[in-house]
This record gives structure tokens, C-alpha cells and sequence, in this order.
């Protein structure tokens, strides 16, 4: 009875609600997944991202829309040391929290949120290191910050220094990316207080321009726009995300006008959707790679011109064609050409068989037979890896290499494919993390990460040097020179057949304005408008 | 009849148990790791990898998580999803009235229809009414749900514009849920409009459930109908003159209704089993959406928690069938 009388005054509140909503400028987006909760830092999919770090929070330092440069967040302004072991940053006063059903807070962002948003990740004496049973700060990890993080210190209520152990050049694209989220430190200790520490990751609380406002489990979850954001209240009232699983249902929601905005819609759609007066369908090229990784200590591969050899046998402007559907371009570098430090200069590996085999023949490799890894799942920088390995198969079968297709399921793939001796050569791939080059030069091929994501097991001392000297210096300029002379060892020595970088698809409705993709992959509505 | 219920009852026992080991052995078999596959592309350090699987038990011998999660079960603990770090059972009891109310709507409209239509079906046998009947549950049956209900989408949503695409009611009604059942909680709030609404929501899921047990109901009941009509009883009943519609409404169907309550009773496998399809593809938040995921992020704790209470609601529906099923026909009860 009780229950009903909470329902009916619920009732009428939400008829209040409804009858305030039809002035109210509402975005409803169709999203591909429910979010495993609501806390950036221990989750790592791009739909947990989007339903909590891009419309709840804010960092340090910001990506700009559309773009993989950093600007301020809620940081004004940093300092860094020469030695590049210190990093000062001036935190900009004014910024107010969410205030929600369940938290008013009594003061502003200072010092002690940004301590305790990394200090949680981090030490494992914070009250809330193991708040959610079995959590992992996968990302905090997978940066390497607690290899770099010396300290962070309060130096007072809105400076903040961070002490690292060694240089870092790309420290402030890290925390950039959505585990570096500024949590509220009086939200959470009120939590702990009241012994319910798990509800910091279903009833978030943030300085973002959304606020959350409710969650039902799979299926909808609703916003609306923060009044005292400090960049001042967004252009819309209420975002929606409506979770649709399925491409096709999604396609037909927006058609049908029941969501304003959807993303990953199925390549074959494309067409069809750009077709429709209704829609304009944006896009851009991804920040990833697909690439396939030959494991270098092994015999024949170990030898350059062998893997040179293969790599000329394989006809990738053919496979681009066939596989991605228009939704991709042939890779020529390890890293994307939107990304700063690419080099345009390089030529990729002619598609000859004539003297991919006469190479061969010159390397005394005859009958080659090779274990050739297809990916179980479909990925943007790689729709479809089974069909991809079909295709290598016939080039090489035509040089006179036997390939032999194998496949697992995604987790023991990925185990499998990162042991050093791992025979053969493995389809992979990498989606950029901060948009800065060593988070795919260093991440994929350094010496240190083989066992772990240096898949060809490839450890050259010439670009180790290279990118290794580009993490610390902080100076872009001689970054960029760095990182482009690592591309010219990388296309020599060929650890890997770069093959292609995906485009990614965004349709929406024309009443849909201000959006921008972004190379990251996330999805931002803060710049978004929307006409009636 | 309280002998005959123990005497079932009795017969769960087991049923559990072995249900038990399989929903555990199952997820097992599958290759694949929950704690690798949350870890996302930078994957896991092995020294991490090793306190994750200790703090879920994933490291004990295999005999001794099995008793730690039926040790569990009961206590009524269904342990912790590995993925999303909710108690299993709050997120069956949030998540289960929607599959309810979605397969409710269902069999109510596979009774409805299916009854009627073999009975007719039954009467008329070898008429144009019969073999059209019979064709379209046998195409019904045959129909895999997932490209049924996207074409259901595609000609009345997309095509004509009647029904919505997906979902469970229009995003500008923002219930919060007291029973769960959303054409119920709209009539609790008095909320006309989304009472409506949520009808329109409830048309395509359900007929794309409703398919298959329609079906198996029309020709259970064509044929349970025609063997009943052929007893020498029905043709007393005729010879003594009574009405058509008394002999077939009366004497035959009631006669006829006992395999058609167990077909009923076994659709629920079926209707959860279709939930799972129906709801992934009309994004309706319910227990067979939430099954898929999980399975597909191999998070062990919920698919095993999830299928055994699944399993136990199936059997408690068998149950109630059987227990019908002797009050229908008390000879049940003597054997």
C-alpha cells in the first residue's frame, strides 16, 4: 500500500514532468549497448563512456570537439617542469557539482575531488579502491600510471601538482581520456559514511553538462541538461538514451523518428541512409588500425625480406573493396592520417606477386606454410576477419604460400595470439585511446610490450630508440620528428602488414545540429541543437 | 490430490539438482574468461588477473565452486555479476516483469487465436478453412523469430507507420516502475495516454512471441479435436440430437482441452526460450536480452543464477499445469 502511495505521488509528479516537457528540447539517441554502470574508471567500453564520462563528467583537460588536441577542462591552465617530472595545474574556481535528488552538494570542485579521483585508482588504502566487488581500473593500469605517478599533491584549494617518476610526454593526453574523470570527493565520502559506497556508480554525480536523472536497466537513460554547468547550460533540455541492440531496429527507430541520433549502423545500410531526404549521415575516418602482426622470432618470418615478400603478395586495395564495403582505406602506417606525426612520405609495399615470389625464391623459402589468424568478431578496423583471411589466402596461395585459417573464441584469441611463440601471422587491431602516436607505437610494438600487445614479438633497437626519446620531450615539433622516423623503420622492417583504417558512420535527423564526430569514437551532445 | 502434489513436488528435487550442474557446467564449457573478457583492448596485468579471479572464487577447484554457489542459492544469495557488480537476483526482479508481461500478452494471444482455429480447423477438417489453417502453423512454426520480427518492423512500422519500432512506451512518459508491468503501472498512475502507449509497444513483441506457440496450440487442438470427434460418445451425443455447437462445445472440447492444458503449460519453455530472441530484437529490457548479454560477456554468476531461475519458474508453471491438469481429469489423480 505503501508502494502505490509512493507510485501515485510519483503519478502526479510525472505529470508534471509531462506537462512541463512540451516546451522542452529533448535529443533521443539510439546507443548500441547498456552501460555496465555509471564510474569511467573501472569500466572500458566505449557505451559505458558515453553514458557516463561525456555527458556526467569532466577532466583536467579536455579533447576538442572533433579533434585529438587537449584544451583546458577543469583545469585553466598547467604548468610543466623542464625535467618534465612536475606538472602544476590551476584548477578553475566557480565549477559547482551536480545537485540531484540524491546529493546537494555545499561546495565548489577544489583540489581534493582531483586527488580523490586518481588516489581512488590508485592506493589501495582509499575507501573506495574496492568499492564494487571484483573491480579492476583497467585503464589506470593499462596507461601505466601507477609506472609514472610519483604523487599528487594539494598545494592549495585550486592547485594541484603532480610529481611523475619519469617523463611522460603524452601525461596530459591520458588525462584526457574518460578514467581520468573528476569525481566528487564530498559525494563520495557521504556515500561511505552512510555505507553505501556502491551507489557512486549507479547515482553519479559530476560537473558535466548532463546530469543523470534515471536509469532503467537495458533500456532507457535519461539526462537533463545541467543549469549551472560551467560552460554554461547546454542548447538541449533532456537526452535520452534509448539502448537498441540490433544495427537494423536502430536504422528503422530513426527513420521512423523515435530517436533523433544512432551510431555503428551496418556498412550495407550506408547507402540507403545517405538516400533519405530526412537524414544526413556523418562521418570520419577512426582513429584505429587493423593490421596483421607476423610473429618476427620465428623462422622464416624472422627475415625481413620474407615478411616484405608476404606482405607484397597481398592485394589490400582488393580486400578494402571486398570486406569494409566503403567504410574503409587502405592503411599505409601504423598510425591513421589524421593523426598528427603521419607521414605522408611513406610508400606502402607495391601489390606484386612477381616479386613477392621471386623474393621468396631469393630467400631460399620454398613449400611456406603459415598459421593464419582470423578474428572471431567484427570490429570497425575489421568487419569481417574470416573473409579478410580468405582473401590473403588466394594472394598467397598464388605465390606459392599455403595459409592455413585459424580461429578461437575473442578472450583465448587474444591470450593465444600475445604468446611469444605464437606461430604464424595474427589479425589484429587498436582503436586510439588519447589520439597521441605512442599510445599506438609504444602500446603495439615497444620491447616491453611483447607477451602483452606486441604481437609480432618485435623488439628493434633503431625504433625502440625513436619512440622511447619521443616520450620525454614534451616538444611536438621533435615528437613529430621522432615518430616519423619510426615510421620509416617500421615500413622497412614490416613487424606487421598495415591494412587498413576504418571510417565510421553517424546518421541522424536534420533537426539534428552542432554535432561533430569525433576521431576517439565518442559521442559528446553538449554542442548538439535541435529545431522543432 | 495433496499426495499427488507431493508425489510431483517430489519429482522437482531432482530436477533442480541436475539443473544446477548444468546451468554451471554449461557457461563453463564455453571457451572464454568473464574477468579477460571485461578488461577491454589494453587487456589485464596476470598479477591483476590472478586477485580478480580469487575475489570471485574462479580460482577454487571446480567441485568447490559449484558447492559455493549452490551454498549460495540456498541462502538465497545468487551472487554478484561479474560485469555489472549488481546482486543477480535485483536484476532478475527488475528485469523479469517485462518478459512476463511480454509472454503474458503473448499466450493470451496464442489461446485466443489458437483454440478457435483448430477447433474450426477440426470441424471443417479437409475444408479450404482447414488447410489454410494448417499451412499457416506449420509456416508459423517453421518461422526463425529473429528475421520474423524484423520483417514485423520493417512492413508495419517502417512500411505503414502503425505500430512503434521498439522499445516498451514512448519516451515522454517517465514511469517509474512500481509493479514493473508497464500497462499496469500506467493504469496505477492513471496515466491514460501511457496506458495506450504502452499497448502499441506490447503489439509486435507479442505476436512475434506468440507465433510459434499459436501454432503448436492450433494443431494440438485440430488434433486432440478431431480424435475426440471421431469417439463413439460424440456420435451418441449427435445421434440423441443435440445441436452442433452443444456436441462440439460441450462434449468434445472438454474432452479434447486435456492435451491442449499440457501443450499450454510446455509453451512457457518456449515462450522463454523466444523471449530471448523477441526481446533482443525489439530492445525489451527483460531476462532473455539480459541472458544474451550475459552469455556473451561470459559472465558465469548471472548465466548460472539467471537459467536456474528461469528453470524454476518453468517448473513452477509445470506444476500448476499438472495440478489443472488432475482437476480436469481426476483419473490423473487415481493413477
Amino acid at each position: 500500500m505503501k508502494k502505490l502511495m509512493q507510485g501515485m505521488m510519483l503519478a502526479v509528479a510525472t505529470l508534471a514532468v509531462c506537462a512541463g516537457a512540451a516546451q522542452a528540447k529533448q535529443l533521443v539517441f539510439c546507443s548500441e549497448a547498456s552501460p555496465a554502470h555509471f564510474d569511467p574508471g573501472p569500466t572500458t567500453g566505449g557505451n559505458d563512456f558515453d553514458a557516463s564520462s561525456r555527458t556526467i563528467y569532466n577532466r583536467l583537460v579536455e579533447f576538442k570537439h572533433g579533434g585529438t588536441d587537449v584544451e583546458p577542462g577543469l583545469a585553466e591552465s598547467w604548468d610543466v617542469s623542464e625535467d618534465g617530472l612536475t606538472y602544476t595545474f590551476h584548477l578553475r574556481p566557480g565549477v559547482k557539482f551536480h545537485t540531484t535528488s540524491y546529493f546537494t552538494p555545499t561546495r565548489d570542485f577544489n583540489a581534493d575531488d582531483v586527488i580523490f579521483s586518481f588516489e581512488r585508482q590508485w592506493k589501495e588504502d582509499n575507501a573506495y579502491y574496492n568499492y564494487l566487488e571484483g573491480i579492476s581500473w583497467d585503464y589506470f593500469q593499462g596507461m601505466d600510471m601507477p609506472k609514472f605517478l610519483k604523487s599528487i599533491e594539494k598545494v592549495d584549494d585550486l592547485t594541484v601538482k603532480m610529481t611523475l617518476n619519469e617523463p611522460n610526454a603524452p601525461m596530459i593526453a591520458n588525462l584526457g581520456m574518460d578514467f581520468a574523470s573528476i569525481m566528487s570527493k564530498e559525494y563520495a565520502d557521504q556515500l561511505d559514511a552512510a555505507g553505501t559506497k556502491e551507489l557512486l556508480a549507479s547515482q553519479p554525480v559530476g560537473t558535466g553538462p548532463f546530469q543523470f536523472v534515471d536509469y532503467q536497466t537495458d533500456a532507457v537513460i535519461r539526462y537533463a541538461a545541467f543549469p549551472d554547468y560551467w560552460k554554461g547550460k547546454v542548447a538541449i533540455d533532456d537526452l535520452i538514451f534509448a539502448i537498441t541492440t540490433d544495427p537494423a531496429v536502430r536504422v528503422q527507430k530513426l527513420k521512423a523518428g523515435e530517436c533523433d541520433i544512432m551510431d555503428y549502423p551496418n556498412p550495407a545500410d550506408i547507402a540507403d541512409l545517405q538516400a533519405d531526404t530526412n537524414l544526413t549521415v556523418a562521418e570520419q575516418e577512426g582513429l584505429n588500425i587493423g593490421y596483421l602482426s607476423y610473429n618476427t622470432t620465428i623462422a622464416p618470418m624472422d627475415n625481413v625480406a620474407v615478411r616484405k615478400a608476404l606482405n607484397m603478395a597481398i592485394n589490400k586495395p582488393a580486400i578494402i573493396d571486398a570486406v569494409y564495403q566503403g567504410a574503409g582505406q587502405v592503411a599505409v602506417n601504423l598510425i591513421p592520417p589524421t593523426m598528427w606525426s603521419y607521414d605522408k612520405d611513406i610508400v606502402d609495399d607495391a601489390y606484386d606477386p612477381a616479386a613477392a615470389k621471386a623474393a621468396l625464391e631469393a630467400a631460399g623459402v620454398k613449400d611456406l606454410t603459415i598459421d593464419l589468424w582470423a578474428m572471431p568478431v567484427s570490429r570497425p578496423y575489421n568487419p569481417n576477419a574470416a573473409r579478410v583471411a580468405e582473401l590473403i589466402q588466394a594472394d598467397w596461395a598464388a605465390v606459392g604460400v599455403k595459409a592455413n585459417i585459424v580461429t578461437y573464441e575473442w578472450t583465448e584469441y587474444r591470450e593465444l595470439g600475445k604468446a611469444k611463440d605464437r606461430p604464424g601471422a595474427f589479425q589484429i587491431g587498436w582503436t586510439g585511446d588519447n589520439g597521441d602516436p605512442d599510445n599506438f607505437f609504444a602500446t603495439l610494438f615497444s620491447c616491453s610490450a611483447i607477451g602483452v600487445s606486441n604481437y609480432s614479438s618485435w623488439c628493434n633497437d633503431d625504433f625502440e630508440k625513436l619512440i622511447q626519446d619521443a616520450k620525454k620531450t614534451s616538444d611536438q615539433a621533435e615528437r613529430t620528428k621522432l615518430y616519423e622516423q619510426a615510421q620509416v623503420v617500421f615500413k622497412e622492417q614490416a613487424p606487421a602488414l598495415t591494412l587498413a583504417h576504418s571510417k565510421v558512420f553517424m546518421p541522424m535527423n536534420k533537426r539534428v545540429s552542432g554535432f561533430t564526430m569525433d576521431p576517439l569514437g565518442i559521442h559528446r551532445f553538449d554542442n548538439v541543437d535541435v529545431t522543432e | 490430490m495433496l499426495r499427488y502434489i507431493l508425489q510431483k513436488l517430489a519429482l522437482i528435487v531432482p530436477t533442480v539438482i541436475g539443473i544446477t550442474i548444468a546451468a554451471f557446467a554449461f557457461i563453463r564449457l564455453l571457451p572464454g574468461d568473464p574477468i579477460l573478457a571485461m578488461a577491454g583492448q589494453h587487456g589485464i596485468t596476470p598479477e591483476r588477473y590472478e586477485i580478480l579471479k580469487e575475489q570471485f572464487g574462479f580460482n577454487l577447484p571446480i567441485w568447490q565452486q559449484y558447492f559455493n554457489y549452490v551454498g549460495g542459492v540456498l541462502h538465497g544469495d545468487f551472487g554478484i555479476s561479474v560485469a555489472t557488480k549488481r546482486p543477480v537476483l535485483t536484476e532478475f526482479l527488475t528485469l523479469f516483469p517485462a518478459t512476463v508481461e511480454l509472454a503474458l500478452v503473448a499466450m493470451i494471444i496464442a489461446v485466443a487465436l489458437g483454440i478457435p482455429a483448430g477447433i474450426f480447423a477440426a470441424v471443417k477438417r479437409g475444408s479450404w478453412f482447414d488447410q489454410i489453417t494448417m499451412g499457416v502453423a506449420l509456416t508459423g512454426y517453421s518461422m526463425p523469430i529473429f528475421w520474423w520480427g524484423l520483417l514485423l518492423i520493417i512492413f508495419f512500422s517502417g512500411y505503414l507507420g502503425w505500430t512503434p519500432v521498439s522499445g516498451r512506451i514512448a519516451l515522454n512518459f517517465f514511469l517509474k516502475p512500481i509493479t514493473g508491468f508497464m500497462t499496469i503501472d500506467s493504469l496505477l498512475y492513471g496515466n491514460w495516454p501511457a496506458f495506450v502507449s504502452s499497448l502499441r509497444y506490447l503489439i509486435l513483441p507479442s505476436i512475434a512471441l506468440a507465433t510459434i506457440p499459436l501454432a503448436v496450440i492450433a494443431r494440438q487442438t485440430r488434433s486432440a479435436m478431431l480424435e475426440v470427434l471421431g469417439e463413439e460418445y460424440v456420435r451418441t451425443a449427435r445421434a440423441k440430437g443435440l445441436s452442433p455447437r452443444r456436441v462440439v462445445g460441450l462434449h468434445a472440447f472438454r474432452n479434447a482441452l486435456i492435451p491442449v492444458v499440457t501443450t499450454i503449460g510446455l509453451q512457457v519453455g518456449t515462450l522463454m526460450a523466444g523471449a530471448i530472441l523477441t526481446e533482443t530484437i525489439f530492445s525489451w529490457p527483460g531476462i532473455g536480452k539480459w541472458m544474451i548479454d550475459s552469455i556473451s560477456k561470459r559472465d558465469y554468476v548471472v548465466v548460472q543464477s539467471g537459467l536456474l531461475l528461469i528453470a524454476l519458474i518453468v517448473m513452477a508453471v509445470n506444476l500448476i499445469v499438472d495440478v489443472l491438469y488432475a482437476v480436469i481429469n481426476p483419473r490423473i489423480r487415481v493413477q
